[in-house]
């Protein structure tokens, strides 16, 4: 198995230069991906992620199992050409990004809202997912 | 101790671990202003502040308290804090006047108009 990604690496550079991207991605260009923190309570988390800049139609949110992805692009391209740019510290372009959660969840319930560059993701955890009470009878 | 000081107490604690960041900014020069753009997520426009003193322009933001209520924090990757940042700027290059600053999305514009003076000036060529 080693032998073979290694042969593909050997053989198609851009496929290296993918794999290497990728793994930056993971480790994460703390721009280029949002910064998130999640919230949880009894059968509910909250995933909130600092996403300044982006139009809120260029934001998706896409849930599946027990995984939450961000997906987006800021867009920045407001000088013009006869302009002067002094400074970009931003992070401009797509970014993504995947979030595990404890639970599953349930898809229809889902709901967002981005508020002064501040995405709220609240995520229902789902029916079946949720810890049964077993009631004991007395014999 | 009373309920009243340990909770003044609680509240100092809070306030000196309020984190204060620097945003991160992008600026662009056109013929007849400067234009700042800093990333301040979470801040609510009326807590913005804007201050030109001595050539020195400052932006401060307060940035919202988080903390949904009956949740736990799970997992953090980013702080509740304010936003504060300084930037020199070349002396009467700023007519303070014309200062306008909008937030949008959580970022701050702010649109410094130039002095008349420093405005790039077309000097006409007359032909004899």
């Amino acid at each position: 198995m080693f032998l073979t990604n290694l042969d593909q690496r050997l053989w198609d550079p851009m496929e290296a230069i993918r794999r290497i991207r990728d793994e930056m991605d993971r480790l994460g260009d703390d721009r280029a991906a949002p910064a998130v923190n999640l919230w949880t309570k009894e059968d509910e988390a909250l995933l909130t992620a600092e996403i300044p800049g982006v139009d809120p139609q260029d934001l998706d949110i896409a849930v599946e199992g027990n995984t939450v992805t961000l997906k987006g692009v800021r867009k920045w391209d407001e000088p013009k050409e006869e302009d002067t740019v002094h400074r970009v510290e931003t992070f401009n372009g797509e970014f993504s990004r995947t979030v595990d959660l404890p639970f599953r969840v349930k898809q229809d319930g889902v709901q967002a809202r981005y508020v002064r560059g501040v995405l709220n993701v609240s995520l229902p955890r789902a029916e079946e997912d949720r810890p049964k009470k077993i009631q004991v009878k007395s014999a | 101790m009373t309920n009243t000081q340990v909770t003044e107490r609680l509240e100092s604690a809070a306030q000196a671990e309020r984190k204060t960041f620097l945003p991160a900014v992008n600026i662009y020069e056109t013929q007849d202003r400067i234009v700042l753009m800093a990333d301040m997520p979470g801040v609510d426009e009326k807590s913005v502040d804007i201050t030109l003193e001595n050539d020195v322009l400052t932006v401060h933001g307060r940035g919202a308290d988080q903390a949904p209520e009956g949740y736990a924090l799970a997992y953090a990757e980013y702080l509740p804090g304010d936003y504060r940042r300084s930037f020199t700027l070349a002396e009467g290059q700023i007519n303070r006047d014309g200062i306008e600053a909008v937030m949008k999305n959580g970022v701050l514009k702010v649109i410094l108009p130039k002095a008349e003076s420093q405005k790039t000036k077309r000097i006409a060529v007359r032909v004899e």
